[in-house]
Formats: structure tokens, sequence, C-alpha cells
């Protein structure tokens, strides 16, 4: 088969027609539309501050070429300059005063060439600028902010996957009365926007002692009508002669929640997990007004704050905006079936 | 069972229970109160009753159609950038979120990747989506050099009220869309293939097989997703405020940004105001509720009546 | 091991208007030791009765005594029963041997006596080498024997079988027959077992219990039913092919005469009026092609025949009044036949082995 009819078969092993054309089209320049974006994030978060300024900037990041001199402490910036016998060379300056620069030749430390600024121009290579995440690590209480985001997000995906699934538990295997209205009433709560509630649940935070405190963010998010509803769906496919076969066995009924039931709805625990940690670690509104201390930040808010100062230090929010969005990449790239097929499933997000 | 283990149910349910009534229906009882009453301040018992006067405040128009004109005119323009920024976001998003999701329908190589990167920006926090944005659009920007390299002249794309509008919905469709096609393309998966086999034989063309067999059965999965994405549209907030802050002026400051500044941003906080503000909000997406309610009620009863 | 006792056992599912009774009254005497099997079409509430036993449902009225005790009020765990369900109901999380385990660690079992008892249920149903597998990788004869494992290590009581082999296909079946009713030979423990097959039933009890519509219909040795069933329904039930039944009705004396108006002799205890309507009933293997004195004969119009090498099936109608078809009949003949489709062929029954049913309420009137 020829590389051409190879690359160009479909997968019912016609070869491609105009139509298939299109799709490939569109879907390249959705590709280029949806990830471009972040990549060129991603790309301009390794710019030194300098070249983040550049008008128009580069595709790539570069930075200016620097070389130890002798005699001197920090590496030096390279130019390429023009001699005034007319070659060019490149040369690292050493110091420079209005518009006359002196360089030197590593070569021969000793020798001094001054040259007018005009006449020269800067030596770039690619070059990342991982500074830009080295140095936040001591910056901006990036650790608090850091361990804040995981704090919420850990301890409320844990008390979520523990709430939701023991009233899932109750709604798929118990028969009692009121069973039906107690999950129309959680289902409704889907209904209601959090907009909507927010000056009121300002209020209740703040009568429980719990502005800014983490457990304001974590409480009122552990209770989700979606998850209670993945995992009721879900446990209901677990035969109820399980749960006899358990009684009969003089299973409690905690135990047989947590040693049967549980076990078996690893599945749409794990999905829920994940929706769970997408959403905890997104969440923005919420925090925004319960959190109001500095140190109190999470990391959507931290990078809220810091792109509103006066002076936005573009390599930093970029270098702290890739780490925030990483968690989520990761998640996705591994467990994008789950995702998918559980929204699929479930309609919600 | 027996009476033991008739309370173990509740014992189950309790925490959830505790948590939607501490933080969802005690909050909406509050949120009621709040609207009828004034003052600035927060605990309820110190609030005087004012009756209908916060919403009379919000109502009170010379013309609804010119914001201008009213008491709360920043409320009002809020009112409409969102029916405006609510339109052409959910027409817009649903067409392209179709379009997307019948290419994914097509037998392609790599589905599950192409689906991806539909959905990838639908995982990224506002805050985020906002920021990759502000970086493309900012002056020095990599959507200026472009332009500037074709001859556009150097546009602050989010300081000119219509730009800033514009980019507004873009953005908000480039995070969206991506989970609009996935229930679009989960819709197209259920419809039995052996349907597109029979139209194969009865001779139909692809767009008649898309006219009338495809768009047909997938209209019911169309109006969930165009109603579900007209409720999230409305309460839009979080990434235009990143993105614009609301601005230029008040170019781009929809309810819910209204809401969360008259409550929490203004030195003298309006709590009463905000909670008013926020149950028209409601009555709204009440509204859009029950839209879907009863179309989802009618198709049920097309499909008796099939 | 133990009896049980059921006195006028009532349960009914749901209340006010859409209350339905599904077990009406049930008396029973289960002893120590026995191997009962209940038996009935599907609905009979064969299912809710085992379940009411074992404690998983509670009764509306009416006693469940164990041993003598009253255990209504007991949870199921409590009344010391051990359920193998039709799904077998194994844990797909746990291996053979934690799910064997599960029910002795739930009553603080010390863990050597555990692994003693498991280890003696796994070498008695040869589950030794799959102790550590989980069910999913179990054929279903395994599945099915750590399921009967769970319920040994329990040392139950009574050992109750909800439909165990329904899930197995036929010729597993067999072989998992013997093997239950070799285990109650061994451990010589009570059992209960649920089925609706009849053949189940005939060749694993020493008692069956037929059930119709949450009542008792007959209990009895299997030979018992199959000779002297108690009525119409019973004796259509057990046996296969099935038994056939032709309206007849008492002539003068002690002769019964048919619609064709064949007629013979068959002395009753109770003897009916004559012209009551009757019903006779004959088993398809009592019928033969030979004629005999004093035999009642049939003669069939033939619609099908099945060859089966050692014996041969004839199915047939009888002819009717008025020239249309009368009954079905079929006959279970030994050997080979050379009868075809269409032709008419007349099989005989002994009087000894017919069968009388009052045609009004079906009980039988003589045998």
């Amino acid at each position: 088969m020829s590389p051409i009819k190879f690359l160009t078969r479909t997968r019912n092993g016609r070869s491609l027609d105009w139509t298939d054309w299109m799709s490939y089209a569109y879907l390249t320049v959705g590709l280029f539309l949806m990830f471009g974006p972040v990549l060129w994030l991603v790309a301009s978060s390794f710019k030194t501050e300098a070249a983040l300024t550049e008008f128009p900037p580069s595709l790539l990041p570069y930075g200016q070429k620097a070389v130890a001199v002798p005699g001197e402490e920090k590496p030096k910036p390279v130019y390429r300059v023009k001699l005034p016998d007319g070659t060019t060379k490149e040369l690292p300056e050493v110091r420079r005063i209005g518009l006359v620069a002196t360089h030197v030749d590593p070569a021969k430390p000793e020798e001094f060439i001054r040259v007018n600024v005009n006449d020269r121009e800067p030596v770039r290579e690619f070059r990342l600028a991982t500074e830009n995440y080295t140095d936040l690590a001591g910056k901006l209480k990036f650790g608090t902010y850091l361990w804040n985001s995981v704090f919420i997000t850990v301890v409320a995906t844990l008390l979520t996957l523990l709430f939701n699934s023991m009233a899932a538990f109750a709604l798929s295997k118990y028969k009692f009365a009121g069973r039906k209205g107690v999950f129309l009433l959680i289902l409704s709560t889907l209904m209601v926007p959090p907009a909507i509630v927010l000056v009121p649940n300002f209020l209740v935070i703040s009568e429980l002692g719990l502005l800014n405190s983490l457990w304001g963010v974590i409480w009122p998010a552990v209770a989700t009508p979606t998850g209670v509803f993945l995992l009721r769906q879900y446990m209901l496919t677990i035969p109820d002669e399980l749960l006899e076969a358990a009684r009969m066995d003089h299973a409690s009924e905690w135990k047989i929640y947590w040693r049967i039931v549980l076990p078996l709805a690893a599945p749409a625990l794990a999905v829920l997990a994940i929706f769970s940690v997408m959403w905890r670690w997104n969440d923005f509104l919420w925090p925004l007004i319960v959190l109001s201390k500095n140190e109190h930040f999470t990391l959507q808010l931290a990078l809220n704050a810091f792109q509103g100062d006066l002076v936005t230090q573009w390599n930093y929010l970029l270098a702290m905006t890739v780490i925030t969005l990483l968690p989520v990449t990761i998640v996705f790239a591994f467990l994008q079936k789950y995702i998918t097929q559980g929204i699929a499933s479930a309609g919600v997000k | 069972m027996k009476s033991s283990t008739a309370r173990t149910p509740w014992f189950f349910l309790t925490p959830n229970l505790v948590i939607f009534g501490v933080f969802t229906f005690l909050p909406i009882a509050i949120n009621l109160y709040y609207a009828f009453t004034g003052g600035v301040q927060l605990y309820p018992k110190d609030r005087p009753f004012v009756g209908t006067e916060n919403l009379a405040t919000l109502l009170d128009c010379g013309s609804y159609l010119d914001p201008a004109s009213c008491k709360k005119d920043i409320f009002w323009r809020a009112v409409w950038n969102t029916a405006q920024f609510s339109l052409f976001q959910v027409t817009v998003m649903v067409l392209f979120s179709l379009i997307t999701a019948l290419v994914l329908n097509r037998k392609i190589i790599g589905r599950g990747f192409w689906r991806g990167v539909y959905f990838y920006p639908v995982l990224l926090s506002p805050v985020v989506v906002a920021l990759i944005w502000k970086w493309i659009l900012q002056r020095e920007g990599v959507l200026n050099a472009v332009g500037v390299a074709v001859g556009v002249p150097q546009t602050l794309w989010l300081a000119e009220p219509g730009w800033a509008m514009f980019w507004v919905i873009f953005v908000s469709i480039w995070a969206h869309m991506g989970f609009y096609t996935l229930i679009l393309l989960a819709g197209l998966q259920a419809i039995p293939a052996d349907l597109y086999e029979a139209a194969q034989m009865d001779r139909a063309s692809p767009w008649r097989t898309l006219t009338r067999v495809t768009l047909p059965l997938l209209l019911p999965n169309l109006l969930v997703v165009l109603v579900l994405a007209a409720i999230k549209a409305v309460q839009t907030f979080d990434e235009v405020f990143v993105l614009t802050g609301g601005g230029p002026g008040s170019a781009t400051t929809f309810v819910v940004q209204f809401i969360y500044q008259t409550g929490f941003q203004e030195q003298v906080r309006l709590y009463g105001l905000a909670a008013a503000g926020s149950l028209l909000l409601a009555v709204a997406l009440i509204a859009l509720t029950l839209l879907q309610l009863k179309i989802s009620r009618a198709e049920e009863a097309g499909e008796r009546a099939r | 091991m133990a009896s049980l006792e059921l006195k006028q056992l009532v349960k009914e599912f749901g209340s006010g208007a859409s209350m339905v009774r599904v077990i009406h009254g049930v008396d029973l005497q289960v002893n120590d030791g026995e191997f009962v099997v209940f038996v009935g079409p599907s609905g009979c509430g064969k299912s809710t009765l085992l379940r009411l036993i074992c404690g998983l449902e509670d009764a509306t009225s009416g006693d469940i005594l164990l041993d003598n005790e009253r255990v209504n009020d007991k949870r199921a765990a409590d009344r010391g029963l051990a359920m193998v369900f039709q799904s077998y109901a194994l844990y797909p999380h746990m291996t053979v041997y934690q799910n064997m385990a599960f029910g002795l660690e739930n009553i603080g079992t010390p863990k050597a006596v555990i692994e003693k008892k498991v280890g003696d249920a796994a070498k008695l149903l040869r589950l030794d080498a799959l102790l550590e597998r989980k069910p999913t990788q179990l054929s279903g004869g395994q599945r099915q024997r750590v399921a009967i494992g769970r319920a040994i290590v329990r040392e139950p009581k009574i050992f109750l079988f909800d439909e165990p082999l329904s899930n197995l296909d036929a010729e597993l079946r067999v072989s998992m027959r013997s093997e239950i009713t070799g285990l109650h030979r061994r451990l010589g423990a009570t059992m209960i077992y649920v089925t609706h097959d009849q053949v189940e039933a005939m060749t694993m009890a020493d008692k069956i219990v037929v059930l119709r519509a949450g009542k008792i219909e007959q209990v009895g040795s299997p030979l018992e039913l199959y000779n002297r069933p108690a009525n119409k329904f019973v004796a259509g039930f057990i046996g296969s092919p099935q038994m056939n039944f032709v309206p007849v009705h008492a002539g003068h004396g002690d002769t019964i005469v048919t619609a064709h108006n064949a007629s013979f002799t068959k002395p009753t205890q109770t003897r009916p009026a004559s012209g009551t309507e009757l019903t006779l009933g004959v088993r398809p293997e009592h019928l033969s092609l030979q004629a005999a004195d004093g035999a009642l004969a049939l003669p069939m119009t033939i619609t099908g025949v099945e060859q089966l090498g050692g014996h041969s099936l004839l199915y047939g109608t009888l002819p009717g009044a008025g020239g249309k078809d009368g009954p079905r009949i079929t006959a279970q003949v030994a050997g080979q036949v050379s009868t075809r489709i269409g032709d008419t062929a007349t099989v005989y029954a002994s009087a000894d082995t017919c069968h009388l049913f009052s045609t009004a309420d079906g009980e039988t009137v003589v045998r």
C-alpha cells in the first residue's frame, strides 16, 4: 500500500472523499484554536521578563546569550558588535555608560573595546526561563496558596465521596417512606444556582465562624446533587441479593455499606472523585467571598488578585497560571475516558 | 425491614441533608427575607423591613429599554448585557457544538483524541481561561502581532466596548463548547446505526440523511442543550470578571457581577438590593427551567403519540 | 441441625387497596435432617416462603418455629440459617477464601478457627486450589460450590437454597444435583430447597411441598406425589411429559364414559352420581399400543411423532363432540413405531393407572 493511500484510508477501508478532507480540516483548525492558546501560554511562561515585553513576540522563548567573563562575578550579556575595522564579533558587555558600552573578549580580558550602543545588537539563543518557576517558591506566599488549594481539593473530595455515597446508598438500597421525596429534594438543589444564594450563604458562613477558613469553602461543597445522582444510579445495579447475603453473614448495615457496596461502587466513585477534584481545584466565586485574607487565598484567588495588580509581573503570573492548570491537564490526559463517559451518562458537569 | 432498621436510611442521609439544609435551603429562605429588608446590617434581626422597596428600586425605570432612564441604571445595563451575551453565546456555541459533534460522529481516525481536544478547555478554571486570553489579547499580545503583520492596527481589544463584548462571548464559547459537543455526540451515537443503513438503502443523499434522519432524532438533545446553555449563560460571571472586570465602563457587567458588587465590593454593602437582584435572576432561571420541563414533557407526549 | 414448623403463616405486600396477599396461611412441618423441596410454578410464593423462613422478609401473621422456638422477631443473621442465593450473591471484590470467611469474621471468630473451617469446607467441595481466586475467575459450577461453601462454614441449623441451579447449563445441573444430595447425606443437615423444576424436586427431595398461589397443594415423598396426587394440579405438575387429561362422566355403576363413548370400569370409594362430570388423568408413559382386557381405548389422530430410539412419543387428538378435535393426548410407548402423521392409532390405558378428578374443584376422586 502506498503511503498516501495508507494515510488517506478511512475506518471502513474506502479512501477519503472531499467530505472527509473537510472534516479533518475542520478538526485541525479546532486543534489550533483549542490547544493553541494554552500552548502559547506555556511557551510564554518560559520567556524572560524582557522577552515578554517584546513586540512582536517571538514564537519560542529566547533569551540573551550570556557568558562568563574572567574577573566578573555574573555572566555578562553577549552582543554582536561592529568593530572599528568593519568586522563583527560576538562579545560580552562588561559595563555601559550612556551611549557607550564597554565590551571585552573573554580570550583577551585585558583588552577593552568601546563601542556606540547603536553599533551592536543583542545575541539571542533558545533558553527556557525556568527562573519564572523556581523564583515562585519563595515569592508571593506561593507555597501557601498551593497548600490551600491542595487542602481544599483533597479534603472536600474525600468528604464528598463519603457523604454522597452514604446518601446514594440509602436512596438505592433501602425502601422507606419518603425515599422518593428526599431524592427529588436533593435533585432540586441542582436548580439552585450558587449566585442566587451568595448573600445569605455569606451570613451562614460568618455565623458558623467559617469566614476566612478553608472549611468555609469545604463544607458547603461536599454535598453535591450530581454526586448523589451518579452514585445512586450505579448502586442500583448492585444486586440486592449481595446485601441479603451479607446480612445473613452477620454484617451490620454500616459494614454492608463500607465493605460491600463501597468497593463495588468504585468505578462510579472514581468518576465522582475526578469531577470533585476538578470542581474544587477550579472553584472561584465561592472562595472569593469566603476567603478575603491573603494568607487563605487559593491559587485561583491568588491569580485573580495578582493579575489585578497595577504592575502585572507577567512572567510570574504566567508561570503560576501554568502550575494552576497543570493538575487538571494531567488528570485529563490520563482519565479522559472516565470524564467524558461520566458526563455523557449523567449529563452534568 | 425491622423497626430498628427503619432509622438506618436516615442515618446515612443525614450528613447530606444537613449540608443541603444549611447551605442551600436555609439561604434560600434568608435570601427572601433579605430582599424585603433594608439597611447595611448583615444580621437579619438588625434589618428594618422595607417591603418591596428593593424590588421597586431595581424596577424603577423610565423605559426598560433605556438603562439610563432607570434609577439603578447599572442593573439594567447588566440585564441587557446579559441578554445580549446569552443570545449570541448560546446560539453560536450550540451551532458550533452541533457541527463539531456531527464531524466527530463520522468515521474518523482518532476520535477520542479529537473529542479530547474540544473538551479540554471545559476543565480549565475560569480564572485560567481568562488569563490565557488576556495574555493573547493584550496590547503587545500575539493577536496584535498577527494583526500588525496583516495590516490591522494594534488594538486594545478589551478596552473598546464592542470588541470587549465580542471577546467575552468568544472566550466563553471557547471554554464551554466542548461540554455541549459531548452531550450532542452522545445523542448522535444513540441513534441506531441501522437507521443510517436504511437511509443509504433508500438512496438518501448525505444532506437529506442529515436533515431528515439525524437532526429530527437529535432534536430532543438539541433542545435540552439549548436550555441548559441558556441557564448557564444567564449566570455567567467568573471568567468575564477576571477577563474584563465588567468593563470597559460597564460594557461587560452581567447580572451576577451586579449582585456580587452590590453585596460584597461596594463601600456600602446593600445586601437587600443584592438579594432582590438575585430574586429577579431566580425568576428568569425558573422560567428557563419550566421551559425545559415543558419541552421534555412535549417530547414525551410526542413519543407516546408516535 | 434442626426442625422447622410453620403455623398459619401469612405474608402480605403493600397496604390498603394495593395490598397483595402472597402467602395464605401455610402450615408445614420440616423434620430434623430432612431434604425438603418447595416446588411450584413461578409466582406461587415458594421463594417468598423461603425468605420468610430465613428472615429476609417479615411475616404478616403466623408463627415460624425453629426447634420449637418462635423466631419471627429475630433478625435474619440471628436465626442461624444459611442461604444459597439464585445468583450465588458472591462478593465480587473478595476472593473465594474471603467470601467464605466474611460471615465468620463478622461474629468475631478467631482467625485459626476460620482457617480451619474454610479449609475443611473447601476440601469437601474441592475448592482448595481456588481459594485465592475472585468469583469472576470461576466457572458457574465452581461459583455454585463457593456459595454452598459459604453456607457450610457457618454450620447453620438449616440450609436454604433458592433455585441454586437455574443459572447453570443442563449438563452441570444434573451433576450439581447429585453433588448437593451427596452433601446432604454427608452432613446430615436439614435442607430446604426451592425450585420450579419438578425433575429437581423428584430427584433430590425426601419430601416435596407443592405450592400454588401461596397455598400448599400437597406434601409428600416424590413417589407419593407421583402415584397419589391429591388433585389435578399436582398430578399435572409432577411427571414429564405432563399427564393427559380427558373429560369424562360417571356412567351407571362403576363405569366411566368418555366423550367419544368409550367406557371402562373403575371402582370408586365415593361413587359419584351418574352423569357427574369428571376428568380422567393418565400419564403418557402408562399408555400402550397393545390392547388389554378392561383397558380404556383412546383412538388418537396423530399430529406429531417423536422417535427417540428407546421410546417414542406420539402426539394426537381424541375425537371430540360434533366432529371437532377433542382433547390432546401424548403417549410415550416403548421402542420404535411406524405411525405417521395423519394416521389413527388407538392407545390403551389400563384402569389401575387412571386417575379421576372432580371437574368442579380438581380434587382427586379416586386413584
